[in-house]
């Protein structure tokens, strides 16, 4: 069997080589086969079903360098039992990867143009590939902008990086908090306020949005009103899903599979669908 | 370097886009250049602050106590406004500002906007809409914020 | 209908004990044969050992929320249309352990599946239901990805096909352009001929024709060509109901807002019967669970229905809380997001939904309210 067909029905076995704690209640996973097997190669934006032993299987994001195949790096947050489970494995277990599955953020579509980044909590997760790939691939793309809003302090992921990601050049990078406490003496206020400091060239803009549907929506909504094209614009999607390939229906959102024509879609693709409720 | 009229500077600032030169130069007339060090406090909550402010450069917290915390609930920047409901003339603040850096303004007084508006209506009219823009966006994103999206639902199933 | 036959597809004619043989033989060829048989008072697809456990000289009565077993009319040994079930409960079996693992301290094992199946022939397949495998195939086999499971079901299947002389008033194979003849898709298909006339049998493949080999059968004569087109014929006369699907995929999107979804949500209990007994519902869930040590673990695959409120859980809430939100679901997937997904409908018009709803909902007659008004 190759081990294509392989990794979409049946899980291959990965170890987990490291476990850091990010938050309060979200950890990053890094995994590698545990026979050494060659992995399929992920594209940003994909994501894995990760099987924890007894427990279940769970649609998880890739979250880390698509250049580092041989690592697999999740971040998750706990949430349930599931999640849970997941979170608590130690340096040294096994859990079961199947995939990788799913549509990837476009990257190629921003060639030569902006790359505008709007992350909400944990949706910085699934977005970490493509700074990856345009920090490595920087003179493929003109500015970065990253925006990156979180429940509080307590609650940002990455904060190293994202200081380091600041740091390079043509690069802007803006973090807020829904609220905030005394010693932090950043920007305070839902992500879209963090609109106001930054300067669209919107024709030369690409945007990549992962956060809570709300979120994603009333950025999209900013976006517009700033001029840039619904064929610009992608979102990524998520809905319950058991079999991530397609088989067992519980993805469906209006005619897509969030798991074959998702998780990544375009905003062109998505808007009839967006401002429908209980679709 | 000449340093800039107040006209000028306030002709830069986002809140009065669109303003006629005419009106720029009546705000200018009541305009006062302030300055806040690092961690002063602006205005507390409930004082009759009567001040409305235009935000030049550094960066304000608005805060809010409860027994034995301080929330930071909103921060404004360069090119924001402070103290919308200086304008309107009623009651306290709502909240306590905070500058969390060095920042420049220009204050105005609530009471001397309000009677330029009595005498000249169409300037009234101008800053009345623009008001309304701000606070309906801050209106938004408040609500934005209520909604508190990130917040963790218990998953029974996953 | 007789243009049809202008393709003369093979043809030849066996005698009532024919059936007789053509179960034995199936059995001989190590094949598990499954086709109607009568249990709790309603026609279920079972295991047959002898061609005399079929319902024979069985009918039904059915309508919308009704279904009752009665007497064929003299002589008529098929007179009986469609169940509550299915061919899927054999190809998508309704639970299914799909992988077992053990535990071995922070490790474990995927254990190799011995994926062995019977062999089936599904006996008495109508043209709607070999419409309905046709959608199953490509939603499992002709997408994306492919399901392997059903793929190795699927490919042994010997299907023996009843082309219908009669047709139920649920029926509405004729709208979806599934029915009710039968134009290929099996090894074999047997039309009954009037007055214990024996059967008509067209051959449809290879396989179909090896095991006629083994029976007793005859060419079939230009009488027994006309009599069954004739029987057919008088099927598609029966047909009642009727969907008009001229762009019923935007209509539906575009009704999405209509009133009608309220009136349907006042009846609808969310019961999944339709999707119990719809022959391309095809959701399932996955249940993981350990034995009480720890140490081994199976994954079970279980039908689901996109009517139950978990369906679409995440995050804290369901996502299609209401039971108006989850009949249009089901409708518009069914009529329209199937064609975008699959290009094809995924209604093939048996109308098993219509007979088995409690309440009485006609999938036809809401289509037609819902285009009217489409809000």
């Amino acid at each position: 069997m190759s081990t294509l067909a392989t990794a979409v029905m049946t899980s291959i076995r990965a170890r987990v080589g490291a476990v850091v704690k990010e938050t309060h209640d979200t950890f990053t996973l890094t995994v590698s086969p545990a026979d050494g097997q060659a992995l399929e190669p992920f594209r940003p934006g994909q994501f894995n079903m990760l099987y924890v032993f007894g427990v279940g299987e769970l649609p998880i994001s890739i979250s880390g360098d698509p250049e580092q195949p041989e690592q697999l790096v999740y971040t998750v947050r706990s949430v349930g039992q599931a999640t849970h489970a997941l979170v608590s494995r130690n340096p040294g277990d096994v859990i079961g990867v199947r995939g990788p599955f799913g549509t990837h953020w476009p990257v190629e579509a921003a060639r030569g143009k902006d790359v505008l980044i709007v992350a909400g909590g944990i949706g910085l997760a699934p977005l970490r590939p493509v700074i990856y790939h345009v920090l490595r691939h920087r003179d493929d793309y003109v500015r970065l902008l990253v925006l990156y809003g979180a429940r509080s302090p307590r609650d940002l992921l990455y904060r190293k990086q994202l200081a380091e990601w600041s740091r390079v050049p043509d690069t802007q990078v803006l973090t807020t908090v829904d609220y905030g406490g005394l010693s932090w003496r950043g920007h305070v206020g839902v992500v879209t306020t963090l609109f106001r400091q930054v300067r669209l060239h919107p024709a030369e803009t690409v945007a990549f949005i992962c956060g809570p549907e709300i979120m994603m929506r009333y950025v999209i909504r900013q976006l517009e009103a700033r001029g840039v094209a619904p064929n610009d614009i992608y979102l990524s999607m998520e809905r319950n899903m058991k079999c991530g390939v397609g088989f067992c229906g519980h993805c469906q959102l209006g005619p897509y599979f969030v798991c074959k024509d998702g998780p990544v879609f375009s905003y062109q693709q998505m808007r009839p669908w967006l401002d429908r409720h209980e679709i | 370097m000449q340093a800039k009229s107040l006209a000028e500077i306030l002709q830069e600032h986002p809140f009065l886009e669109g303003f006629k030169p005419e009106h720029v130069q009546k705000m200018a007339e009541l305009a006062l250049e302030v300055q806040f060090g690092r961690d002063q406090i602006i205005f507390r909550e409930g004082q009759e602050s009567g001040l409305f402010f235009l935000i030049l450069s550094g960066k304000i917290a608005l805060e809010v106590s409860a027994p034995g915390r301080i929330f930071r609930v909103q921060t404004l920047e360069a090119g924001e406004e402070l103290g919308w409901s200086s304008v309107l003339g009623e009651g306290g603040k709502h909240f306590q500002a905070r500058s969390l850096e060095t920042v420049r303004a220009l204050a105005f007084e609530g009471s001397r906007l309000r009677q330029l508006c009595e005498q000249d209506p169409a300037f009234g009219y101008a800053l009345m809409k623009r008001l309304l823009k701000v606070v309906a966006e801050r209106l938004q994103a408040t609500r934005l914020q209520l909604l508190d999206v990130y917040a963790p639902r218990a998953a029974k199933l996953i | 209908m007789s243009a049809n036959m202008g393709l003369r597809t093979p043809a030849f004619h066996i005698t009532r004990a024919g059936l007789g043989q053509l179960i034995a033989a199936l059995r001989d060829c190590g094949y598990c044969v499954v086709g109607p048989r009568i249990r709790d008072g309603a026609i279920v697809l079972d295991v047959l050992e002898r061609f005399d456990e079929l319902p024979l000289g069985w009918s039904d009565e059915q309508e919308a929320g009704h279904y009752r077993l009665s007497q064929a009319p003299d002589g008529v040994a098929f007179g009986f249309n469609l169940g509550p079930q299915s061919w899927k409960k054999f190809l998508h079996p309704a639970s299914l352990c799909i992988m077992q693992a053990e535990r071995h301290n922070g490790d474990f094992k995927i254990l190799e599946h011995a994926k062995s199946a019977p062999r089936y022939a599904f006996f008495g397949m109508r043209a709607c239901e070999l419409a309905a495998i046709q959608v199953l195939d490509r939603v499992f086999t002709g997408d994306q990805f492919v399901e392997p499971g059903y793929q190795a079901r699927r490919k042994e299947a010997f299907l023996i096909a009843v082309q219908c002389t009669r047709a139920a008033p649920t029926c509405f194979c004729s709208s979806m352009g599934t029915g009710p003849r039968a134009e290929g898709g099996f090894d074999l298909a047997l039309t009954e001929l009037p007055g214990g006339g024996g059967f008509l049998v067209e051959v449809g493949s290879a396989r179909g024709t090896e095991l006629l080999e083994r029976l007793e059968h005859q060419p079939a004569t230009e009488e027994h060509r006309c009599q069954a087109e004739q029987a057919i014929a008088a099927a598609a006369a029966q047909i009642v109901r009727r969907i008009d699907t001229h762009d019923i995929v935007r209509r539906l999107y575009d009704a999405y807002a209509s009133p009608h979804w309220d009136q349907i949500a006042k009846r609808c209990l969310a019961c999944a019967n339709c999707t119990l007994v719809c022959p391309t519902c095809f959701c399932t869930t996955v249940e993981d669970a350990s034995s009480v040590p720890g140490d081994r673990a199976e994954r079970w695959r279980k039908w689901d229905s996109c009517f139950t409120e978990s369906f679409s859980y995440i995050h804290g809430g369901s996502v299609r809380m209401s039971v108006k939100s989850r009949y249009r679901q089901w409708l518009t997937h069914k009529l329209a997001a199937w064609v975008d997904q699959f290009e094809m409908f995924g209604c093939v018009g048996c109308g098993r939904c219509i007979t088995w709803c409690p309440a009485k909902i006609d999938l036809t007659e809401e289509v037609k309210q819902l285009v009217a008004s489409p809000g």
